[in-house]
């Protein structure tokens, strides 16, 4: 639905983005994440035909974003950073203008505009004028005005963005509603979000794509090793020795006692051993046998922040990175 | 085709939704009543002497003496209040962001453009119909040539488009109304004070300045006369300043 090649932007001598190449399948959720500065919003411009591409190119629904982009922005709703609307406007009128310009016909206008007020809840501002909301009730007319016209693909650019938690909830299970039906690629710096609604994850960095693919994929990728935390009352030396000579084990790190709060005369281990290879009865048999107490064993679930942190700092380390960037420098 | 009416009525809704209109609305009326009283009161005070005195009377004419200046010195009015209506037309979109997603509703640049210009004319229509009053307020006491008046206004709709359209334009380069404002003003004021130039200059290059002076075009139509060269030259300036202005809104498609 959206594909995405070797798209390149350049505002002056910045790069914002860099090559940049990605598909989103019909009906998928994409969570499109990235640190400040990354190219996340300009990609995203581009996506929504509101500027051009340096190089490279970008179809949404099948169409060209530059050469048929007003086929393109017949078939998206777009969220922009900071959802800029109309202050002087109510919103139910400004909604109105919304749905006209998007050519929903005057007569399922009406209704339209209701039900998008309705599941964005801001049915009982509707008279209130933008400029007078406050800014979670902002970002939910933006939300509204991107779902006007029931568009197949929505670019949301950080949609959660300044809501209360009860809101940051509906307004998540109704993109996740949107799922199926619509293809969305959203942006946040809100990770556990991602985790929630998304089907797909991209990872942007200084403009590249630092890694794609589901979560658990991502985990894999990055983190080769599944690991056990494991906390045992006994000689450590000899327990972590024992550990290391269980099958399917490749490391041992005893965690320092006083940070991991770990019982007196007790040891804390990290044991790793390559993923899809489960140590764990094993080692409940090991400790059992060798009559030591097992106080806890818990698989250490590794989470996006850790992979986002990963592979984000990685990147920024990684040799032929620099060498762009002092390329690009020069 | 028909993208340029939402655009239309969002911008008439957002000049009366503000004091905008009704504040240059006001403005407007006031300094053309400022024109329109001195001259009014002069030629009852004339007309009312030569009654009692018939043989100074012949040349008494109030479409002459009170309408033909009026509408002279209301197309120099338009160029501080052309401006007013124009300068938020993009500069405001751009600053707010409200640009990024009107340009991504699936509407074609040149009806977003038609949408606001045909808005800002509406609105110029409207307040300059309401100073239609003063010629009535004249035709009450007196008859006046009605053909010669109206077509005074055309001109004044003419001049008026031309003056929007440059103004236009203006807005859609800048992010700053202010600096919108006053560059349209400027511009304005440089094609107007053309014609004063042309006095100085001799041969060709006075003709070129004289048929490029955007003002002197409207004398024709203060007194009555429809001339079309003055008509095309009207025509041909607000086309060029619009296509402009098209061109600009592309460009910040390609450059973000
Ligand atoms: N209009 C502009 N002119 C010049 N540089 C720009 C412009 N817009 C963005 N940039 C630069 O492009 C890069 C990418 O910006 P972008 O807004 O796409 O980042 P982002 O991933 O959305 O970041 P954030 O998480 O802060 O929203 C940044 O280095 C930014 O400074
Ligand atoms: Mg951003």
């Amino acid at each position: 639905m959206i594909q995405v090649d070797r798209l390149t932007k350049s505002y002056g001598p910045v790069t914002a983005v860099h090559d940049v190449s990605f598909n989103v399948e019909k009906g998928q959720i994409v969570g499109f994440l990235g640190p400040n500065g990354a190219g996340k919003s300009t990609t995203m411009k581009i996506l929504a035909c509101f500027m051009a591409a340096s190089g490279g190119s970008a179809r949404v629904a099948g169409f060209d974003v530059f050469s048929q982009s007003l086929e393109v922005r017949r078939r998206i709703g777009y969220l922009p950073e900071n959802s800029p609307l109309y202050a002087d406007l109510p919103v139910a009128a400004y909604l109105d203008f919304v749905a006209e310009a998007k050519g929903v016909s005057r007569g399922a206008r009406r209704s339209k505009v209701a039900d998008v007020m309705d599941r964005c809840f801001i049915t009982d501002m509707q008279h209130r004028l933008i400029g007078k909301l406050s800014k979670g009730y902002r970002q939910r007319v933006g939300l509204a005005q991107a779902l006007l016209g029931d568009p197949e693909v929505l670019i949301l650019d950080e949609p959660t963005i300044g809501l209360d938690p009860r809101q940051i909830a509906e307004i998540r299970a109704l993109i996740k509603s949107l799922g199926g039906q619509h293809t969305v690629i959203l942006s946040t710096h809100i990770l556990p979000e991602v985790s929630m609604v998304c089907d797909g994850i991209i990872i942007i960095n200084r403009g590249r794509v630092v890694a794609k693919g589901t979560q658990a994929e991502l985990v894999e990728q990055v983190f080769p090793a599944a690991r056990v935390e494991v906390e045992v009352a006994g000689p450590g030396e000899a327990i972590a020795s024992s550990l290391k000579t269980l099958p399917g084990v490749t490391s041992v790190d005893a965690i320092g006692v006083e940070a991991a709060g770990a019982r007196d005369g007790a040891s804390r281990f990290v044991v790793e051993s390559p993923r899809g290879r489960d140590v764990r009865g094993e080692l409940v048999r090991l400790v059992a046998g060798r009559g030591w107490e097992l106080l806890e064993l818990h698989q250490v679930g590794l989470s996006l922040e850790e992979v986002f942190i990963r592979v984000v700092a990685g990147e920024e380390h990684a040799p032929q990175i620099l060498e762009t960037v002092v390329e690009e420098a020069q | 085709m028909r993208g340029w009416l939402p655009v239309f009525k969002k911008e008439m809704r957002l000049y009366f939704g503000s004091p905008v209109a009704y504040a240059v609305a006001t403005f407007f009326l006031f300094i053309a009543a400022f024109f329109f009283a001195p001259s009014f009161i002069q030629y009852a005070d004339v007309s009312m002497r030569s009654a009692m005195q018939p043989q100074m009377g012949q040349s008494l004419n109030a479409t002459e003496n009170i309408l033909r200046p009026l509408t002279y010195n209301m197309a120099v009015v338009l160029l501080f209040f052309i401006p007013m209506l124009t300068m938020r037309l993009f500069a405001e979109e751009k600053r707010s962001g409200t640009m990024e997603l009107l340009l991504t509703y699936p509407l074609r640049d040149g009806e977003v453009l038609a949408g606001k210009f045909l808005a800002a004319l509406a609105l110029y229509a409207g307040i300059l119909a309401l100073t239609l009053s003063y010629p009535i307020t004249v035709a009450w006491f007196t008859r006046i040539e009605w053909g010669a008046v109206l077509t005074g206004y055309l001109g004044l709709l003419l001049v008026g488009a031309a003056f929007l359209s440059i103004g236009l334009f203006v807005s859609s380069t800048t992010e700053n109304q202010i600096v919108a404002g006053f560059g349209t003003f400027g511009g304005l004021l440089t094609l107007w004070l053309l014609g004063w130039f042309a006095d100085s200059a001799q041969g060709a290059l006075r003709t070129v300045i004289q048929q490029a002076a955007i003002i002197e075009h409207m004398e024709s139509f203060a007194k009555g006369v429809l001339d079309t060269k003055d008509l095309v030259y009207y025509l041909s300036v607000t086309a060029f300043a619009l296509f402009l202005t098209l061109r600009s809104l592309e460009s910040k498609r390609w450059r973000g």
